[in-house]
């Protein structure tokens, strides 16, 4: 038997055996409609599920950042590629729904899913385009955001590429001794209120509370959460939340794209 | 000249310390101890003769405690705000007579320099005639946290172990109870209580013969009382059964007279003298092990060693690291292909990544801490090394935390989180207690966390983020494992 063959009967028996396992139905979850994942958000404001996700995010459309393999994503790669300017209020701004910002960005072909992985020729001098993306406002329709889905359900660049997600979580007090705790697909860097929190690097899979803040104060009032990812040749995604000091999901907040 | 005396003080010092670290340290010397008691911040063991041992940090004990009376192997407890202690006068042992007495009495306080410092007169609870199947000597005592029914066994090998009930609030016999016999051929015997089942523990083996005691800690268990308290294999006790808790360890020989302390929910602690420390002349010496519980059974957890280890949560098997940039390393597959079967060349030895490969990309000063993926790098390999001079808890030395082969320090910061500081500089933020814990995983609490009073331990409060929070057993999130570092062989 050669390796792609136990490699293929592996995978079937893996299928099979997902398939009877509890669980999301295949199906369902096997579609990549951009609704399965998303849906605008309407409403004036928005709560964390009953396990404390944000699921209100402003994303902006994927900006190209080519990287074949997942093995770049060190520390100081993650630090020097997310604290890039890429857009001007890229740190500071809050978006609203449909705002368009310009990016100078590296060029790169289309997938071609026919192919496997995803082709690209390292040998050669990066090419520089300008791009417009815009930013969406949605309710995600699952804990985690998948950012794969948000970039192929609209037709963008689906590896190689960093997402920006802003959000603003309102509080009616002080909340004192809470921690931001999030999981993401590849390398990522939070900040909450400007002040980066969280760091997180190498090939790394989306897990809830991977990585978890020191301990901090949401203030009464607007709090604005702003994260970078970054991902190779993986599907991005993302869960976040905040926990008290006992590791307890915290629901009593309001979430606002606005 | 100088320099050779400097030299070999020295290999002195770091001998004493090489040796001190498997014991207690200061003058530990002491034979049959009771269970370990803790009075007004101090804590206590009363041996055979009188008096015993005085210890403010469980790991430094000296002589000073007082107990009169004589005679062997005490025991004590505290009931309330009262301290029982119970003791036996005999007749003298195996050649001898056995006309023995066990006497109970009370004492506010344990130390001895309290105004308030004064045992009761003892009373007579238990007693054996010259010849008969028993020997009233080495007592023990349990308070069922059930019933609070007060029970006491004594005996030793010249006949039966027997159990009598007293009553908690005088320490004298509970008026017409009748000893029953409970095991056989052993002696120092003290019973408990956990999750169900009573124990029996008994000590087996040769008694007062130094290095040649065959002295060894056993145990049988019950679901009542009064037993019959059986082992591992269904033997009771009276037919001689018992699994081992702790036999002669290293060149600590000769086990005996267990007794248990708990600390906390899944923090449990057993003492007990070893006959002969053959690091400490032979002498008999006081000895604290963890306590660990693998399936009802006691069992006697090993002192942690010196060692360069992965330092892994219990959360999802992360390593505890330094956070800096990952650096790749030759060896392995390098891409599926690698990995097919067959080859005739036999392989050869990859060395594992040194630090001198990684240490000058590492940035010069403090560096945060963080959980990651174990795959036994520099910066995931700790030194962890007593610092004995640096006092200790019960049990045990504060430890160092190094990254192997440097002086960066694991440490606690003021607002309750951890980092690597790039040097050891002995402060308590940089000392760590390490307690194995009752299911044989381990706790690690800072000495001291800056501007904090209350104990925190080092907690996964994520996969990948260590931080300094209340301990909690019955969450992995607060349990570690200490693995060996495989080196190159």
């Amino acid at each position: 038997m050669t390796y792609k063959t136990q490699f293929l009967t592996f995978l079937m028996v893996s299928v099979m055996l997902a398939g009877i396992q509890p669980g999301i139905s295949a199906q369902q979850s096997s579609s990549p409609a951009f609704e399965n994942y998303f849906m605008p958000a309407v409403t004036k404001t928005a709560k964390p599920d009953e396990k404390g996700f944000i699921r209100r995010w402003l994303l902006l459309e994927p900006i190209s950042k080519p990287n074949r393999n997942n093995r770049v994503f060190t520390d100081s790669y993650v630090r020097d590629a997310l604290t890039h300017e890429y857009f001007p209020g890229q740190f500071t701004a809050i978006p609203k729904d449909g705002d368009k910002v310009k990016v100078k960005m590296e060029t790169q072909a289309p997938v071609n899913l026919q192919a496997g992985r995803p082709a690209a020729n390292q040998s050669q001098t990066p090419v520089m385009e300008d791009a417009e993306l815009t930013w969406h406002a949605l309710d995600s329709k699952l804990f985690n955001i998948k950012l794969f889905r948000f970039a192929t359900g609209l037709g963008k660049t689906r590896y190689g590429v960093v997402f920006w997600a802003v959000t603003i979580v309102e509080c009616d007090r002080d909340m004192e001794n809470v921690r931001l705790a999030v999981g993401t697909n590849k390398g990522s860097m939070w900040w909450v209120n400007g002040e980066e929190l969280l760091l997180l690097s190498g090939d790394r899979h989306m897990n809830v509370d991977s990585a978890v803040s020191k301990r901090i104060t949401l203030k009464k009032g607007r709090n604005i959460i702003r994260a970078g990812i970054i991902n190779g040749p993986s599907m991005s995604d993302f869960c976040a939340r905040f926990i008290d000091d006992k590791g307890n999901p915290i629901t009593n907040l309001t979430i606002t794209c606005k | 000249m100088k320099q050779n005396i400097k030299y070999i003080c020295g290999v002195l010092i770091l001998s004493a310390i090489a040796v001190d670290i498997y014991g207690q340290i200061g003058a530990p010397f002491i034979h049959d101890p009771s269970t370990i008691v803790e009075c007004d911040g101090k804590y206590y063991t009363f041996g055979t003769g009188g008096g015993g041992l005085i210890s403010e940090d469980g790991w430094h004990w000296s002589g000073g405690a007082v107990r009169p009376g004589g005679g062997a192997a005490p025991d004590a407890m505290k009931i309330g705000d009262r301290y029982l202690v119970a003791y036996s006068a005999t007749g003298g042992g195996l050649g001898g007579g056995h006309a023995g007495r066990i006497l109970t009495m009370w004492n506010k306080t344990l130390d001895p320099d309290s105004p308030d410092f004064k045992y009761t007169d003892p009373v007579v609870v238990a007693s054996s005639v010259e010849d008969e199947d028993c020997d009233a000597i080495d007592v023990g005592l349990m308070l069922d946290p059930t019933t609070g029914r007060l029970w006491c066994t004594y005996g030793t090998y010249y006949g039966f172990i027997r159990q009598v009930e007293l009553d908690p609030a005088t320490g004298f016999r509970v008026e017409g109870n009748e000893a029953i016999d409970v095991a056989v051929d052993c002696e120092a015997s003290v019973m408990m209580y956990r999750n169900g089942w009573y124990y029996l523990l008994g000590t087996h083996g040769t008694c007062c013969d130094g290095a040649n005691s065959t002295y060894t800690i056993y145990v049988g268990r019950s679901r009542s009382v009064n037993g019959p308290f059986i082992d591992n294999v269904g033997r009771t006790m009276i037919e001689g059964g018992g699994r081992k808790v702790l036999s002669t360890e290293g060149r600590r020989v000769g086990p005996g007279h267990f007794g248990r302390y708990i600390i906390e929910e899944g923090v449990e602690k057993m003492s007990c003298h070893f006959e002969a420390d053959l690091d400490q002349g032979g002498r008999s010496v006081l000895a604290i092990r963890p306590l660990l519980w693998k399936n009802d059974w006691p069992e006697a957890g090993e002192p942690f060693e010196d060692g360069v280890y992965e330092i892994e949560t219990a959360r999802n098997g992360y390593a505890l690291e330094m956070t800096v940039d990952f650096v790749r390393t030759g060896g392995g597959m390098g891409g599926m292909g690698g990995g097919r079967n067959g080859g005739n060349t036999a392989p050869a030895q990859v060395p594992n990544q040194q630090l001198s490969e990684v240490i000058d990309s590492w940035p010069k000063g403090d560096c945060q801490a963080r959980n990651g993926y174990y795959v036994a790098r520099p910066w995931q390999r700790w030194t962890v090394q007593a610092v004995p001079e640096a006092g200790g808890y019960l049990g045990g030395p504060y430890y160092k935390i190094l990254i192997a082969g440097t002086e960066r320090a694991l440490a606690a910061t003021a607002d309750a989180e951890v980092q690597v500081v790039s040097a050891f500089t002995g402060t308590d933020e940089q000392l760590w207690r390490i307690d194995q814990l009752t299911d044989g995983s381990f706790r690690i609490m800072p000495k001291k966390v800056p501007g904090h009073s209350e104990p925190l331990a080092l907690v996964s409060m994520g996969d990948c983020t260590p931080t300094l929070a209340e301990f909690n057993f019955s969450s992995d999130n607060s349990k570690w494992y200490f693995r060996h570092f495989e080196p190159l062989k």
